[in-house]
């Protein structure tokens, strides 16, 4: 085989194989507007998520005083005023309905900001970014470091740079067990060293992935494991307003010195360079490309250096550059059927979810029949049924409820291990718990009332006088 | 290397080689961490399958190094359970009924334990709901044979009813008026039109005055004179709507000829003190309680 068989063959195996290796980004600093944006959303994201589990919220002698406590152990979740128990997870399907749509409506307006500027990903590998260049410098020097002999000194810079990732990430860790225990207890368990596995075992699980996510994976989170990139074509349409570069004023491109006229680009890579995601804006709307809009800020730079009109990368929808390319222009337009579906499944959803959640019940009853036996016969001929009532006292104060039964005349309750029949039983259920009791009902029948008689156990909650009803049966022989 | 074969004219890609029909998937090499990830799962799989029970055997599997056994695991929980459990039935034992019930933790402890037990020993006769079948009287009404206070129900729970190797089971036997020639087959026809008054289903057209001699004769002794029944002999209450056998004059002759006599084993042979406690109070609590 000559030396160029051989190389050709080398070249057509590397161009077949299956993997390819990770191409690293080194993203530079940039200076500008959405720079700043970045910072300032940035800054609130994460002091929202490390503050919000140590906010106190006085909430009476029977709950905790932590405003958002997801409490898993005791089933509960607190949201400041708002207590939700398990069987209301609904209101959950209700928020991510509308936190989708939500999603939906504004990737139509504006595309992929949510990537570029709040997702958590993009967020915690932002700031990871830019403890790198404190210190590892700036892109030009963390190239050249890297291509050159490690250092003793430039072990000791990476060394930092992870061991300060690492406490970021440790911190993160942290604070997202503080959403599910009690914030101060759980940090004086966890230095003390007697907080439950779980807690040791969720710091650390997240502490890795922050550390792994954040420092290493980075875009490959992006491209490759997240699905939103993958379906947000599906939300985006031409009237969105995206990351654009406007081809028809910077093509052809060329070198700032040369003699040739050419367009306002002048190739100099500063939007590539700026990308955290590698990509080249030039190359128009693409998978890698999370709506950030640094390369804006990293061309505008360069623009005023050369003394150029700026934003030849700019905010704009693909209608209107194809009108500009064409000398016209192509005004945005917000209200298309897309953007009107979404906003008002979003208006619905909000509704819907507002009306429910202030006008749901503090109290709650549930009757179950017994299903052996289903009726008994009394010894002077009136017949009796047995049923679990749970009353669930949403409160954080116990309440003494009144149980009676209404459509069943003559009809007396009885609680199962209290042998007192009478016609109203009051039943006295703790702070924020289900009071579960057996109570059995006893009526004489008229014939025309044998087989199945509907009847209404009514309850009555004797401190806020709010009352609930609940259907049930009364069983009996079917006449024959 | 425009010849090369594996290049798709239409993108200037290479392709995977592979084609179906006509169809050649171009080829989007992934990254190689994703390659090496896979590779990591392979080996921890391998690892796996040495430290963890994994290949089956004729009867038997490798045990793995760990020595992990869910058998193990469920005999270590079952002795947990069971050693928490003994906490409470210790003192189900030690205190009294009125004790218990002031405790709403441990009432609830002995309701459980008492619906347990009542499922596998009492159900086959009472029923799972204890509203009983012919001959085996329902629980959750208010009529008893033998007292229906804790106190009677723990005594006959223990101690049964007509049991042969318990001399404090409950004992009464209802003479055979027929078959031994106490009454003359006339006689038990006329004291079971008596008795279906009782009932509160007479019959049509007879008349219940002979009958209501021969009961004040022959049953009131035990029956009483209204048929309200008697505890003290097991006796049951005739002037009632339920019956332990069916309510038809058929068989209150059946009966009164040759009557049947119900039994029931002496459980305090077979289960401990604490729980013929937590069953009793799970049987007071079915709806007949006293």
């Amino acid at each position: 085989m000559s030396p160029q068989q051989a190389q050709a063959a080398l070249e057509a195996d590397e161009a077949e194989a299956l993997y390819a290796p990770r191409v690293r980004v080194y993203s530079a600093r940039v200076r500008g507007p959405f720079r700043r944006a970045k910072w300032a959303i940035l800054i609130a994201c994460l002091s929202i998520y490390y503050v919000l589990p140590w906010i106190r919220w006085d909430r009476g002698p029977n709950a905790p005083n932590q405003a958002v406590l997801l409490d898993i152990w005791n089933e509960r979740f607190w949201f400041f005023n708002l207590e939700f128990w398990p069987n209301e997870i609904y209101y959950l399907t209700g928020l991510l309905i509308a936190a989708a749509v939500s999603l939906f409506l504004v990737t139509s307006v504006l595309g992929r900001v949510w990537c570029g500027y709040t997702c958590p990903q993009t967020v915690w590998t932002d700031l990871f970014m830019f403890v790198e260049r404190r210190l590892e410098g700036d892109r030009n020097a963390r190239l050249r470091q890297d291509a050159g002999p490690l250092t003793l000194e430039l072990a000791a810079r990476k060394m930092a740079k992870h061991t300060i990732w690492l406490a970021i990430a440790f911190w993160t860790g942290g604070a997202w067990i503080m959403y599910f225990v009690n914030a101060p207890n759980a940090v004086r368990a966890f230095w003390g060293g007697y907080a439950s596995t779980e807690v040791y075992l969720f710091t650390g699980i997240f502490t890795l992935t922050t550390y792994l996510l954040a420092g290493w994976a980075r875009e490959q989170v992006c491209m490759y494991m997240c699905p939103w990139p993958r379906f947000q074509s599906a939300m985006l349409d031409e009237q969105s307003i995206t990351t654009t570069y406007q081809a028809w004023r910077g093509e052809p491109r060329g070198k700032l010195k040369t003699k040739e006229v050419h367009g306002d680009c002048i190739d100099c890579g500063a939007c590539a360079h700026a990308c955290p995601t590698g990509v080249d804006i030039r190359e128009g709307i693409q998978l890698g490309c999370i709506n950030c809009g640094l390369c804006i800020d990293a061309c505008n730079t360069i623009m005023e250096k050369i003394g150029r009109p700026k934003w030849l990368i700019t905010w704009d929808t693909l209608a209107d550059q194809a009108a500009k390319a064409a000398g016209k222009h192509q005004p945005f337009r917000f209200w298309r059927l897309r953007t009107m579906i979404y906003a008002t499944l979003l208006v619905v959803a909000g509704i819907a979810m507002a009306t429910a959640v202030t006008t749901r019940p503090g109290i709650k009853l549930v009757a179950l029949h017994d299903r052996a036996p289903l009726f008994l016969r009394i010894s002077d001929g009136s017949f009796r049924n047995g049923y679990t009532v749970k009353v669930s006292n949403k409160s954080l104060q116990p309440v003494v409820f009144e149980l009676h039964t209404t459509k069943l005349p003559g009809a007396t309750l009885t609680v199962a291990e209290e042998n007192r029949p009478a016609e109203l039983q009051r039943l006295t259920v703790g702070p924020d718990q289900v009071g579960t009791f057996r109570i059995l009902v006893g009526a004489m029948l008229t014939p025309g009332q044998m087989g199945s008689t509907p009847f209404d156990f009514v309850l009555k909650d004797t401190t806020s006088g709010e009352t609930a009803t609940y259907r049930a049966y009364f069983l009996s022989p079917a006449p024959r | 290397m425009a010849t090369n074969p594996d290049v798709d004219p239409v993108t200037g890609r290479t392709t995977t080689g592979h084609e179906w029909d006509g169809l050649r998937e171009l080829n989007t090499p992934l990254p190689n961490w994703w390659f090496y990830t896979f590779m990591a799962t392979i080996v921890f799989a391998l690892g796996m399958f040495v430290l963890m029970p994994a290949i089956p055997l004729w009867g038997t599997h490798t045990t793995g190094l760990l020595g992990y056994s869910p058998r193990a695991q469920v005999d270590r929980a079952v002795a947990n359970i069971a050693a928490q459990r003994a906490v409470f039935m210790d003192r189900i034992a030690a205190l009294s009924f009125d004790d218990i019930r002031k405790d709403p933790e441990l009432l609830t402890m002995a309701q459980n334990a008492g619906r347990i037990t009542f499922g596998i020993n009492c159900q086959p006769c009472h029923g799972p709901g204890g509203e009983g079948r012919i001959g085996y009287p329902a629980l959750g009404d208010d009529v008893w044979l033998w007292g229906g206070t804790v106190a009677q129900i723990q005594q006959t729970i223990t101690h049964g009813i007509r049991s042969t190797d318990d001399p404090d089971t409950h004992q009464s036997q209802m003479p055979a008026f027929g078959k031994d020639g106490v009454l003359k087959p006339d006689q038990i026809q006329q004291v079971a039109d008596y008795v279906m008054t009782l009932y509160g289903t007479p019959v049509a057209g007879a008349n219940p005055a002979p009958g209501a001699q021969i009961f004040a004769d022959n049953c009131a002794p035990c029956h009483g004179d209204k048929g309200q029944g008697n505890r003290d002999v097991g006796a049951a209450p005739l002037a009632s709507h339920i019956h332990l056998y069916p309510g038809t004059r058929d068989e209150v002759v059946a009966q009164v000829t040759n009557p049947h006599h119900g039994v029931m084993p002496a459980w305090g042979k077979k289960l401990d003190p604490a729980t013929i406690k937590s069953l009793t109070l799970y049987v007071h609590a079915l709806g007949g309680g006293e």
